[in-house]
């Protein structure tokens, strides 16, 4: 998917290299975007029928339908649930962070 | 309006329609304003330029002093010159603003005309609005009459666009005295001006071949740095506000002498220190007392912020006294120029004596008469005479 990626960022390492004014070069993530998320969605492929009705409806577009099967990507995902409410074969089930391995 | 030679013009303009013509030869791309008393003569003759079709910009009539400065800041994000003016309450409210700007070194060129903040209300000249405003980043220019308006304003872009400050830069005008004073005054051909000061080309706007982010928040960890780097530009602009001044003196033939002009100040005992109109009325009150053998000098100070500390310690090496003219008070204190001329004295190793004397509050007349009661209270202290150190000058009872 074409979302920014994490990057490491390099910080002044003298008075120098300050840009000038608060600035700094755009589209550059340095930390994980949704590390404040409670529940993450699975999808269970076995149900999945690629409906793509969580695909038009995830408010943060991060439900990528290239694959052969649904992806989702963490890095972006918010939890919101959204998918999983809406989702018409209930192929998709929010789970608690922390309570598997990534 | 006479036509001269060399393609400039004479007219007689009041320090308001000097500082309009003053932007207008400066070719700002946005100029969003916002009138308040006594500034309005600006923005009603920029205004008329543009429509007129003898001006070019985008005129913004905004909502609030606040928006004025916001889009300006925007303007300046995009790469635009921006230019816009207030006084007063309108300077307060903008307070906020004025910190983003220079915090984000965006060198804006705003006309100040220095007006009492209410309570009471009054719309007369003094100079605490502009004075409130010292913290906040932006270089500080206070003038006496509307020739120096004018030249101030181009010579204010020169300054705010160099590549070592690249911070906004306000021209102050007292309300009244400077702001409506009709004035013979030359207006610099518009090919000189161009030939001064080249179109603006920023190197802190958008690019759509970099992108990058602007304003950003900076953490505990990096805040301190960039005010650091502020400070420093602050620093730099010392000379070129020098340069600057000697190069406009060499196309148009006026300068006026960087951060401070000194006045008949060789061999002098008793100096006086003031900004802005009151430099007018002490030349002649120098002129006077000189003529009657006493050495006396003046210093107008220009400049607030970059603040000429080092002449200041030398200052206090070679005069006897110095009275300090404050157009404001610090309730509880003493007036705010004073307050740092006394602060660099401390290091010039001499103590001349000091005397603070705050007048022209609220557009109270500082006449030739006070003026030299000043000088004559100065050599009271010279010859060993008590005088309060803190006077109100002219005040009723």
């Amino acid at each position: 998917m074409a979302k920014p990626q994490i990057v490491k960022f390099h910080f002044p390492q003298c008075l120098e290299d300050m840009p000038l004014g608060p600035s700094a070069e755009a589209g550059i993530l340095t930390e994980p975007n949704a590390g404040w998320r409670v529940q993450r969605p699975v999808i269970d492929h076995g149900k999945c029928t690629k409906c793509l009705m969580c695909w038009v409806l995830c408010p943060e577009g991060v439900i990528d339908k290239e694959p052969e099967e649904l992806a989702i990507d963490l890095n972006y995902c918010k939890g919101c649930g959204l998918c999983a409410h809406e989702c018409p074969k209930k192929a998709i089930t929010m789970i608690r962070e922390g309570e598997f391995d990534d | 309006m006479i036509e001269k030679e060399n393609g400039s013009q004479r007219d007689f303009l009041n320090g308001d329609e000097a500082v309009a013509y003053g932007a207008k030869l400066c070719r700002p791309h946005v100029i969003p304003v916002y009138p308040i008393t006594p500034q309005t003569i600006v923005v009603e003759r920029i205004s008329e330029f543009i429509a007129n079709g003898h001006m070019g910009g985008e005129y913004i009539h905004v909502e609030s002093e606040h928006s004025a400065m916001c889009a300006a800041m925007g303007a300046a994000l995009v790469g635009a010159r921006a230019f816009t003016a207030t006084s007063s309450q309108g300077l307060a409210y903008m307070h906020e603003m004025l910190h983003y700007v220079s915090g984000s070194r965006f060198p804006i060129v705003m006309m100040n005309a220095n007006r009492t903040l209410a309570a009471p209300w009054n719309i007369f000249g003094d100079q605490r609005d502009s004075l409130a405003q010292r913290d906040t980043g932006w270089i500080q220019v206070y003038v006496e009459n509307a020739q120096e308006a004018l030249d101030m304003i181009i010579q204010a872009y020169a300054i705010a666009e160099n590549d070592a400050v690249y911070t906004p830069v306000m021209v102050n005008l007292d309300g009244y005295v400077n702001t409506h004073t009709y004035e013979l005054v030359t207006i610099p051909a518009q090919s000189e001006v161009d030939e001064f000061l080249p179109p603006f080309k920023s190197k802190n706007a958008i690019d759509f071949e970099a992108p990058r982010s602007f304003c950003i928040s900076a953490s505990t960890e990096w805040n301190m740095e960039f005010r650091y780097q502020q400070h420093e530009a602050m620093n730099r602009a010392v000379a070129v506000i020098a340069e600057v001044d000697r190069k406009f003196g060499e196309k148009f033939g006026r300068s006026y002498g960087g951060l401070l002009e000194e006045y008949r100040g060789e061999d002098a005992e008793a100096v006086l220190v003031g900004m802005g109109s009151v430099t007018g009325t002490a030349r002649i009150v120098v002129d006077r007392l000189r003529d009657r053998g006493l050495k006396v000098g003046l210093v107008k100070l220009r400049f607030y912020r970059p603040f000429p500390a080092e002449y200041f310690k030398a200052l206090g090496r070679r005069v006897k006294a110095i009275g300090i003219i404050d157009r404001d008070l610090s309730f509880g204190y003493e007036g705010a120029v004073a307050s740092d001329i006394k602060a660099a004295l401390l290091g010039s190793g001499a103590g001349p004596k000091v005397i603070n004397y705050i007048a022209g509050i609220a557009g109270r007349d500082i006449t030739k008469e006070n003026l030299e009661e000043m000088y004559r209270k100065l050599f009271n202290r010279v010859q060993g005479r008590e005088e309060p150190e803190l006077q109100f000058v002219g005040m009723r009872w």
